[in-house]
């Protein structure tokens, strides 16, 4: 049975044919599943991507850049929705064109965090918005928990990208072994406190990730026909000189200058100009980085 | 018997006469002003009484009254005690001579053992009995510095009421001030730029807003030298003609902060604290006196913390600076004060500070960091032209940098730049900062590459459409400053960062 709710999207219960098969093999799958946007048969090929919601620049590249590699290598990336790493990874399968589902701790029906009212929207032409929660329910914290086992029971793994030592993805990747999905990790450096979760998790045995291959054989899914020959970054002079300085981490715009012994009003329009093009984003406080990790 | 003695008091800015009029007679012993006087008026009986005592003359033991003509205007300040003392000694034949000879104008307080005591304003009273015709004055000598600054006239600095007295009665006349030379030769500042160790985005921001008269906002951590850079902008501004020295110095001395001192040579730099009311802002009081606005006249006025300055204060700041002066009204009186201030203000990049510092965690949830950055929004905002944000802790390479420019190398290239910008707008406008909606029309043309650069920009990056002229008139001053006639695609492009609050997340990251 497949009921309108209000015009607030789908419902659909357990006896329906379009209930998600991943979700009937967890222990308590939800009776209810208030869905907005459409869920496929594909989406059944689904990886979860989840992390801290205060990340460092370099988690918001890496969830980015696999949201991105992950949706064109044909899989559906799932996340929670949250600021930090689950947006970047919306975002990423956004703009790798593929499917995209977010699972809610609250009603279909409310934006939380409101910052992400267009994400949201865009998430539901691109693929679904899901919960268990009634449409009206608020985001109250414990829900949230409730919420995770959501996210691993829709994916075949979850790749966790960073978070602290007590970070709410832990309960997603304890939820992900429980269900008996896999658990991927993504490395950082030693002393980033934002990485100390994916390292306990692969000291626990979670695979380490460094390509999206390791995702797709590990699940054995099929790699995408083309290889990624990502077309080379074309530069010249100053632009070249400006952009070979930046990285992930963050870099002020003196700092950049005096690297590359330029005047700093240069080094600004050089820089606004690679904005211009998409390559590096500027961070509150005149930083840089840039936006892929391909070079 | 009566006498007459000619003086002068300050509304606002602007000086008037006041005859105080003398008459002792028969009746009850008394003492009684009128003519509106105020408290500090009222209280100068005891102080006169004393001082007349104490330089070994007599007050008479009978009805002494004292008119200050006008009388429907407020007088107030102790600045008639002198006259009214001579007016007293010369009604009772004390002095053989006449109170005011030749017209001349006595201002001063007086203390209890007959000594004078400087008054504030005393250059407008100057400068307005000048254009009045007045030529002669007797003033308390602590007043000399600013009372030489005033040529033409004949000014006679006293220290005690028994030299007024053996001045007027020709025993023992006291010399006339010479004018002070016009020293326009600025002494060195003791702060400059080469203090200021990195920060090279926000030195040139700086540099390119002393070139424009461009107002600025600084946005970083406590502690990123924010107040630091803001001293120093007045270095590197040209330095004050003499006109502006005269101006500068006049709102000093109605405000009472000359001290004794000559002219104001340096820029004003002004930095009133977040709880400061609007009275003290804009200034206030019965007579009203001016505020930090107008003692911030042609110099700057920092304001650190601006989300913590309350709403309306930051309300009346749009009058000046929209039209470089500010109007105070009050029951008794409308005065206009000059205030063509440069703002700079400073603020943090979130309510704990240290958003987009590299060694500190910001625990701000981006709802409270929109809030706080919402505060400053609006009015305020539209009249600020570069955003500049800074960071705290600089790394190793940038503490070992040799020091930077000095002030007076970069002063010399602002100097160069003001002179282009003069001699294209003339007149009116004198920096890219003043220019009209139609003056910027005419001088910030682009060609059709640059137009199609900053479209393009400004939707790629979602600026508001209001930041089109501002980025114009940035880009006009730092073409200025290359001594480029047209605007190029390179000064667009440093002129949209500095247009931060204009992007959407810029700021919020």
């Amino acid at each position: 049975m497949t009921g309108r709710c209000g015009c607030w999207g789908n419902v659909l219960t357990l006896q329906d044919a379009a209930y998600p098969a991943a979700l009937r093999t967890i222990a308590d799958p939800p009776q209810r599943l208030y869905v907005r946007g459409t869920l496929q048969e594909a989406d059944h090929r689904a990886v979860a991507v989840v992390g801290a919601r205060r990340a460092s620049a370099y988690g918001l590249a890496v969830a980015e850049w696999l949201g991105q590699e992950l949706a064109r290598s044909g899989v559906t990336v799932i996340s929670g929705l949250a600021r930090g790493i689950d947006a970047a990874a919306h975002r990423g399968a956004l703009q790798g064109g593929g499917r995209t589902i977010a699972v809610l701790g609250c009603g279909v029906d409310i934006v939380y965090p409101p910052e992400h009212a267009r994400l949201m929207v865009q998430i539901i032409e691109a693929g679904a918005v899901v919960s268990e929660f009634p449409p009206g329910t608020p985001p109250l914290r414990h829900q949230f928990p409730r919420r995770n086992r959501l996210i691993s029971g829709l994916s075949l793994g979850v790749v966790v990208v960073e978070g602290r030592a007590d970070s709410g993805a832990l309960i997603t990747a304890d939820c992900a072994l429980e269900q008996g999905r896999e658990v991927f990790a993504v490395p950082g450096g030693v002393f980033a406190e934002t990485s100390a979760l994916p390292h306990r998790l692969l000291q626990q045995g979670a695979k380490l990730l460094t390509t999206v291959e390791d995702i797709l054989e590990e699940l054995r899914l099929p790699k995408p026909p083309t290889s990624a020959a990502a077309s080379a970054i074309a530069l010249e002079g100053t632009e070249a000189a400006v952009y070979a300085q930046l990285s992930l981490d963050p870099q002020h715009m003196d700092v950049l200058a005096l690297r590359c012994r330029l005047p700093v009003a240069e080094v600004a329009r050089v820089l606004l100009g690679l904005e211009l093009r998409g390559l590096v984003r500027a961070l509150p406080g005149q930083r840089y980085v840039r936006t892929t990790v391909e070079t | 018997m009566l006498a007459r003695v000619r003086s002068a008091a300050v509304l606002g800015l602007e000086a008037y006469p006041v005859d105080v009029e003398v008459d002792v007679g028969i009746g009850l012993p008394a003492f009684t002003i009128v003519g509106l006087p105020d408290a500090a008026v009222q209280e100068a009986k005891e102080r006169v009484r004393a001082a007349i005592r104490n330089s070994n003359y007599q007050v008479p033991a009978r009805k002494i009254t004292i008119n200050l003509a006008p009388a429907d205007v407020r007088k107030a300040g102790p600045a008639f005690d002198l006259p009214m003392a001579i007016g007293i000694l010369a009604a009772t034949r004390q002095i053989r001579a006449p109170a005011a000879p030749n017209g001349t104008m006595l201002v001063g307080e007086l203390s209890l053992d007959g000594g004078l005591r400087p008054v504030a304003g005393l250059l407008s009273i100057l400068l307005g009995a000048r254009s009045r015709g007045t030529r002669a004055f007797i003033v308390p000598e602590p007043n000399a510095g600013e009372a030489a600054l005033v040529d033409g006239l004949q000014i006679h600095p006293a220290s005690t009421l028994a030299q007024v007295i053996a001045h007027l009665e020709g025993t023992s006349p006291i010399p006339p001030l010479r004018t002070a030379p016009r020293a326009a030769a600025s002494p060195p500042d003791d702060v400059d730029f080469n203090d200021v160790r990195g920060q090279d985005h926000a030195k040139r921001a700086m540099e390119i807003a002393a070139a424009g008269g461009h107002n600025v906002l600084l946005v970083g951590p406590p502690g990123a030298g924010k107040t630091m850079l803001a001293r120093r902008l007045p270095t590197i501004l040209p330095s004050l003609t003499w006109e502006e020295v005269m101006e500068v110095t006049q709102v000093y001395s109605v405000a009472g902060l000359l001290r004794g001192s000559g002219p104001r040579i340096l820029r004003p730099f002004r930095s009133p604290h977040h709880a400061s009311s609007t009275a003290a802002l804009i200034g206030g009081g019965p007579g009203p006196r001016p505020g930090e606005v107008t003692l911030a006249h042609r110099g700057v006025l920092f304001l650190d913390e601006l989300p913590e300055f309350h709403r309306d204060v930051l309300e009346v700041l749009r009058q000046p600076l929209e039209d470089r002066v500010i109007t105070v009204a009050r029951v008794q009186s409308t005065v206009t004060f000059p205030a063509a201030f440069m703002l700079v203000a400073a603020m943090n990049p979130c309510p704990c500070g240290h958003r987009g510092d590299e060694k500190r965690e910001c625990l701000c949830t981006p709802p409270q960091v929109a809030r706080y950055l919402r505060r400053v929004s609006g009015p305020l905002l539209d009249r600020i032209d570069l955003h500049v944000e800074m960071p705290r802790v600089l790394p190793a390479e940038l503490t070992s940098v040799p020091t930077g420019e000095s002030s007076t190398e970069i002063r010399a290239r602002v100097l160069r730049a003001r002179a282009i910008e003069q001699a294209r707008l003339g007149g009116a406008a004198s920096c890219n900062a003043e220019m009209t909606p139609r003056q910027l029309r005419r001088h910030c043309r682009l060609g059709e590459e640059e137009k199609a650069f900053l479209r393009g920009a400004l939707e790629r990056l979602g600026l508001s459409a209001r930041a089109y002229d501002r980025v114009l008139r940035l880009a006009r001053t730092i073409a200025d400053l290359e001594g480029s006639d047209g605007i190029t695609v390179a000064h667009l492009a440093e002129a949209i960062q500095y247009r931060a609050f204009d992007r959407p997340l810029r700021l919020l990251g």
